[in-house]
């Protein structure tokens, strides 16, 4: 029996690691500017956790193949344990472990712990079940007033833009997010209703979008494309189709979207959903 | 002087009438064997929704003729909606995380052993410790109802006429707001979908009456522990188990009154009108909420992460007991490091009060107090890693006996590094970018917290059945239900984490909709085929516990050849464990293999010079075979 368990381990060891290594399953491929060490931090965990991982279940399987009781009259070894060897182990892991974790808020701090960096393009984004509103401002650069109370769905005022508003006549929302290619993109996240979960996996990239919080967010796409973005957030019956599409569109030919009044600004996004296509899974 | 006035409380006549022995007992054993069953019922029904999710899954429109006659309308002609299918999700594991890894460890078999292992009558409080069993099965009850509340139009009418917010048959079985209940989904009542009714207020209900239930437990536990401890039981001669059972009693105690408090919060936003986690200038299927205004989602988030995360060790720290204790006895070795164990398990129970915002790095909290929790969970893992490389140095050097105990409880210490290895990854908060509500999440817990515990649970039925029934457990099966087991839910979570890393997010109801999940579908049908594989060899184990509890082979008082206190005792123990001999403790838990000793293993109870009066002749008092 000792030596069928040992060999089992082994074998599940084996084929875990090769789903990792196989690169059958991976990540789709990188589009913003902390993506490359996204993934570099990724791999570099990965190896620590698949290296800790053999090294443990190679060792278990070794263990209960080779100290199987064979029957013989000879008793097992009598040891309560080895203090040194319990502070090596504890200090090597303790620093390979906490090491790791430190190196781990880089990605974050360079996203989350930043200011939005100067030229960014600012949208606001007002989740709702089960779809997705982005909000530009339009030519003047200038958000117009919104207000919960004027939310209105039947009207098709999803996001409660005040009319009144001079700022709000240049005003765009519409339900694909476009944003540009190599400049840096301000998301301000809001939900109207329950939460939800902005994510695009292409992105590196998620945040929770919280009703009475607007959260601001920055990152850099940097590869022109259509993309899929998911809700990840719970939000009721229909969260697994709550998806709307993401385009990242060369400087010029955003520039020009968005300076467009609201009617051309969708029919126009309608061509470039058209004119982009997904990436090849 | 203390002794005798425990003594004098605690010994009470072995009831007589039926009620009282098997049903209102005050018994600790009939307890804690009560708590086992709820869990083995629990435990079919938080099986068979995942069967149905997968199902759903990999064969989007199957028909199954008996959700349709029992759910006509959550199930119409037999194929699951999306909201039914989210039901599923809610129910599966509310009732897995409540009512099998809180019951059975610690409830179950910590009921039944501490006593018994520490060398005491009875628990502290034996009316505390029925009623905490009642309280619990109550709140199993109110969940129960919660399915029929909402996917029944009849029983839903019955609800629906205590108010709005008790809405029922909305054609789910339950809420809809997956295990952590996040509002303001849970708190807005029906107008935010179907599931937002009755089911969220049962929901609600029966936790908080599970939180009661708990802390009476964990009171019992501490308080049994610390005072009821036999003459030379010493803390650092006690089993590992009963310091896992310690330790998960404070988390118990200290997490459970925040989830309780919680949990009647959100009640309060529900029924009341009350504003805790609901923000003003909502608005929900075409209409303004103008009567809430000032609440906080992120508030009950961390209200319920502050006990969530604890109940992670509250589940897993019972079985990392039963593993030690049980590796030791096969391995006919002393536990490698037994202090550094110790230390070990009270530094994962403290640690883990301190990590809660690690499920809220995308919530919207401060990114600043995310390093901080980032940084302090790849800490856990140093406390991990040592109970990991104690159990192997455990097993090195041993004599290992392949019992099916044996064999659950390697598995375990396989199933645990599986699952707590990917805890570097989901720990940094830069990575969660990517995996934070992903499957790769639920390949994490679904190994860590549900199967290792699950493990743990197997390895402690198989090893104290005997003892509890005084019947054994058919080895042969045992061993078949471990290896379909083992294989079986290595095959199902495995293949969890590669569909992590394609980003396939979590509580979907279907995969259909995204080009970036359509490489999935092969992964999906084989994690189908294994769980139903799965959770179909464990009609061997419920086949194995029922028909040995009458039939197996009878067991003597030590069949492992074991060393601590409930192996002095009959099989199954007398009503007041020791016949009032209560016995003293000479030596330490796990003194296999001593050198010079006339067997291979020396009772707790043994003579102090066991070793030295041996010279091969019979020594000690006589707890030989």
């Amino acid at each position: 029996m000792g030596r069928l368990l040992g060999i089992a381990i082994w074998l599940i060891t084996i084929l875990s690691v090769w789903m990792f290594v196989s690169g059958k399953w991976w990540f789709p491929p990188a589009i913003t500017t902390h993506g490359p060490q996204y993934d570099r931090q990724f791999l570099i965990t990965i190896i620590v956790v698949g290296i800790s991982f053999a090294a443990a279940q190679i060792g278990l399987g070794w263990v209960v193949w080779k100290y199987r009781d064979s029957g013989d009259k000879q008793r097992a070894t009598y040891s309560h344990g080895n203090n040194r060897l319990e502070v090596v182990w504890t200090v090597i892991t303790a620093i390979i472990f906490i090491s790791l974790g430190i190196m781990g808020q880089r990605v974050w701090a360079s996203l989350q712990l930043t200011k939005v960096p100067a030229g960014a393009y600012t949208i606001a984004v007002t989740a709702q079940q089960f779809s997705w509103n982005f909000h530009y401002p339009g030519k003047d650069g200038v958000f117009g007033h919104t207000d919960p109370n004027l939310i209105d769905d039947s009207s098709l005022n999803f996001v409660g833009l005040d009319d009144t508003d001079p700022n709000a006549k240049d005003d765009s929302v519409v339900a694909t997010l476009a944003i540009p290619a190599d400049r840096p993109v301000e998301l301000i996240l809001n939900s109207k209703d329950v939460t939800h979960s902005f994510f695009v996996p292409q992105l590196r990239f998620k945040q929770d979008l919280v009703p009475g919080m607007k959260i601001h967010v920055h990152f850099t796409a940097n590869k022109v494309g259509k993309y899929e973005l998911a809700c990840a957030e719970l939000c009721g019956m229909n969260h697994y189709k709550m998806k709307a599409y993401m385009l990242v569109l060369p400087q010029t030919e955003f520039d020009e979207l968005v300076a467009l009044p609201q009617a051309q600004f969708q029919a126009r996004q309608a061509e470039l959903l058209n004119k982009y296509q997904l990436p090849n899974y | 002087m203390a002794e005798a006035t425990h003594a004098e409380v605690h010994r009470h006549p072995a009831p007589t009438s039926f009620i009282r022995k098997y049903i209102f007992s005050l018994d600790h054993k009939v307890i804690g064997i009560q708590y086992l069953l709820l869990a083995l019922a629990a435990v079919i029904v938080g099986m068979i929704m995942s069967v149905l999710m997968r199902v759903n899954l990999s064969w989007p429109g199957t028909h199954i003729k008996i959700m349709e006659t029992l759910f006509p309308q959550g199930a119409p002609g037999g194929v699951m909606t999306p909201e039914f299918y989210l039901s599923l999700v809610t129910m599966h594991g509310t009732i897995m995380v409540f009512f099998v890894l809180t019951t059975a460890p610690q409830g179950g078999f910590g009921n039944y052993f501490l006593p018994i292992q520490i060398g005491a009558e009875d628990m502290a409080f034996p009316l505390l410790n029925m009623m905490s069993f009642w309280v619990t099965l109550v709140g199993f009850v109110v969940i129960l109802t919660a399915i029929f509340a909402e996917g029944n139009a009849t029983v839903g009418g019955w609800f629906s006429k205590l108010g709005t917010s008790f809405a029922g048959g909305s054609g789910t079985v339950g809420p809809i707001g997956g295990w952590t209940g996040y509002p303001p989904l849970s708190a807005l009542g029906p107008i935010a979908g179907p599931g937002q009714g009755a089911g969220v207020n049962l929901w609600v209900i029966s936790i908080a009456i599970f939180c009661v239930g708990s802390l009476l437990g964990a009171l019992n536990f501490i308080t049994t522990l610390l005072n009821m401890r036999t003459r030379g039981m010493t803390l650092m001669r006690m089993p590992l188990t009963c310091w896992a059972w310690f330790t998960t009693a404070i988390l118990a105690l200290l997490s459970f009154p925040v989830l309780l408090g919680g949990g009647i919060l959100l009640l309060l936003d529900r029924i009341a009108g009350t504003s805790f986690f609901i923000p003003g200038g909502l608005y929900v299927s075409g209409n303004t909420v103008p009567l809430h205004n000032g609440g906080s989602p992120l508030l009950w988030q961390h209200l319920f992460w502050f006990f969530g995360h604890p109940e992670v060790y509250i589940a897993i720290l019972p079985g990392m007991g039963a593993t030690s204790h049980i590796l030791s006895t096969f391995a006919r070795k002393p536990v490698f490091g037994y202090r550094a164990m110790v230390f070990a398990i009270f530094a994962i129970g403290m640690l883990g009060f301190f990590v809660w915002g690690h499920h809220m790095f995308m919530s919207g909290m401060s990114p600043y107090s995310a390093v901080a929790f980032s940084v302090l969970t790849l800490s856990i893992g140093v406390p991990s890693a040592i109970k990991t490389f104690n159990w192997l140095g455990t097993l090195w050097g041993a004599k290992i006996r392949f019992t099916t105990p044996m064999l659950f409880s390697i598995g375990f210490v396989s199933l645990f590094v599986a699952g707590g290895i990917t805890g570097l990854v989901l720990g940094q908060s830069s990575l969660d970018f990517f995996f934070h509500d992903t499957y790769f999440v639920t390949a994490h817990f679904h190994l860590v917290m549900g199967v290792a515990s699950i493990f743990g649970m197997f390895a402690a039925t198989y090893f104290w059945f005997p003892k509890m029934f005084g019947r054994c457990m058919n080895e042969g099966i045992g061993k078949i239900h471990f290896w379909i087991t083992f294989l079986g839910v290595y095959a199902i979570f495995v293949p969890f984490h590669a569909m992590g890393l394609l980003g396939m997010p979590r509580r979907y109801a279907q995969f259909t909709e995204y080009e970036f999940l359509k490489n999935s579908k092969g992964l999906v049908t084989f994690v189908t085929v294994a769980a139903i594989i799965t959770v179909t060899a464990q009609v061997l184990f419920y086949f194995n516990f029922f028909w040995s509890m009458f039939k197996g082979a009878p067991a003597s008082e030590n069949p492992w050849e074991a060393t601590t206190l409930e192996w002095i005792i009959p099989s199954p123990p007398p009503h007041d464990n020791f016949a009032g001999i209560i016995p003293t403790v000479f030596h330490g838990p796990y003194e296999f293999s001593v050198p010079g000793a006339p067997n291979d293993f020396i009772m707790q109870t043994d003579g102090e010079n066991i070793v030295a009066e041996a010279g091969g002749s019979n020594g000690g008092n006589g707890h030989r075979h």
